[in-house]
């Protein structure tokens, strides 16, 4: 299978302190980690695209690593999400190769990560934006953790290339108060409640 | 204390090829962005000292945040720029009174001389939308392969009553510079210029 080709990676953190109500004493982090890479499958139908799904698994834990440092530690971490940005020559299925490499990376660093890791997946341009999904990672149903993270870059990603994204998150919304499954009445068996 | 930040937001790229070209070590910039409350919004004020104060303390904190992104020293520091983004209640002189009478001296300290002007861009507008922050040599204006820009935004400010500062810092110029001028290793560094 093809080598994995990277031309830039960027990575985002965002600390709220508050949205207008009172000031959080433990303010809530989210990180994204972007890595644009070569879309080896771009311009041509190919039927038989799994193998790169291995290719990527170094860059997932690569991703995964650097969101974990960032934010202070594995044990700091509540919310998780991904996606993929497919440029314009490639195809939507391209995109749907990232999840098993990128959620399973940040499933290998996180203990108690039961819950199946939400994700976003589009075709577009030079400069779109994602909205990559985050929710709690022991158990679905978390109400306080349903969140997202907006990413994207002014120069990615290019008709041949794929934008392959890992988002972690410390906690619940700032201001959380709609109720549902809180995140200390999980039981944490089933990944969703 | 009249700074009130309601969050901030760091940004790191890190270039690895261009144009199928390796390059190695990346080029890397960081860009860190505080969203304030505009403590005159809806409402013309003649006297701007608050503002010029928290463009004080916004320059030491944003100025450390990109440093510490990059994980360098201060000296390793070759770029820098500054912008704001005023939420529609506010003026644009609000960025102004942010960015320029006390907001250079402290990010100065935080990359270590910065002998050159700080680039800088400033605009009004709402959540969303994209603030382009110029780059320019922190020791000698005239380094033209240090010439460059990064561009941030956030979904959700600056809301009305906000602003969004940004301080950017890189350790490197663009990934392949090639159109001639002052280079970074013929620099002086002691007029800002040259």
């Amino acid at each position: 299978m093809p080598e994995v080709i990277l031309r830039k990676t960027a990575f985002s953190i965002e600390e709220t302190f508050h949205e207008g109500g009172p000031v959080s004493i433990n303010p809530p982090r989210r990180a994204a980690a972007i890595a644009i890479i070569q879309n080896p499958f771009a311009g041509r139908y190919e039927a038989n695209i799994q193998g790169f799904m291995e290719d990527l698994k170094p860059l997932g834990l690569r991703l995964a690593m650097r969101l974990v440092e960032m934010l202070d530690g594995a044990d700091q971490i509540e919310g998780y999400g991904k996606g993929a940005l497919v440029g314009e020559a490639g195809e939507l299925e391209h995109g749907a190769l990232w999840h098993a490499p990128g959620g399973y990376a940040m499933r290998e660093l996180l203990n108690d990560s039961g819950a199946i890791v939400p994700s976003s997946k589009k075709v577009g341009g030079v400069g779109s934006r994602l909205d990559v999904p985050i929710t709690h990672i022991n158990a679905s149903y978390v109400r306080s953790h349903f969140d997202s993270m907006e990413v994207g870059l002014n120069d990615a990603p290019k008709a041949n290339e794929m934008a392959l994204i890992l988002v972690m998150s410390t906690g619940a919304r700032v201001h959380n108060r709609s109720g549902g499954l809180a995140a200390q009445e999980i039981i944490g068996k089933d990944g969703l409640r | 204390m009249n700074l009130k930040i309601r969050k901030i937001a760091v940004n790191i790229e890190e270039t690895h090829r261009e144009i199928g070209r390796e390059i190695s070590p990346a080029t890397r910039k960081a860009v860190a962005v505080a969203v304030i409350e505009n403590p005159f919004a809806g409402r013309y004020e003649n006297d701007l000292t608050v503002l010029m104060d928290i463009g004080a303390e916004l320059g030491t904190l944003l100025g450390r945040k990109c440093v510490d992104a990059l994980g360098i020293t201060p000296a390793e520091a070759e770029s820098y720029g500054k912008s704001a983004m005023v939420g529609e209640n506010g003026e644009l002189e609000h960025a102004a009174a942010i960015l320029h009478p006390k907001l250079g001296a402290p990010l100065r300290a935080e990359v270590e001389k910065g002998a050159a002007l700080v680039a800088s861009s400033k605009k009004m507008g709402s959540p969303g939308q994209v603030l382009d922050v110029p780059l320019g040599h922190k020791d000698a204006a005239y380094v033209r392969s240090h010439f460059d820009g990064i561009e941030v935004r956030l979904n959700d400010a600056p809301r009305a009553n906000e602003i969004l500062v940004a301080v950017a810092v890189t350790d490197s110029g663009r990934p392949l510079p090639r159109v001639g001028g002052l280079t970074h290793a013929d620099a002086i560094g002691e007029d800002g210029l040259r």
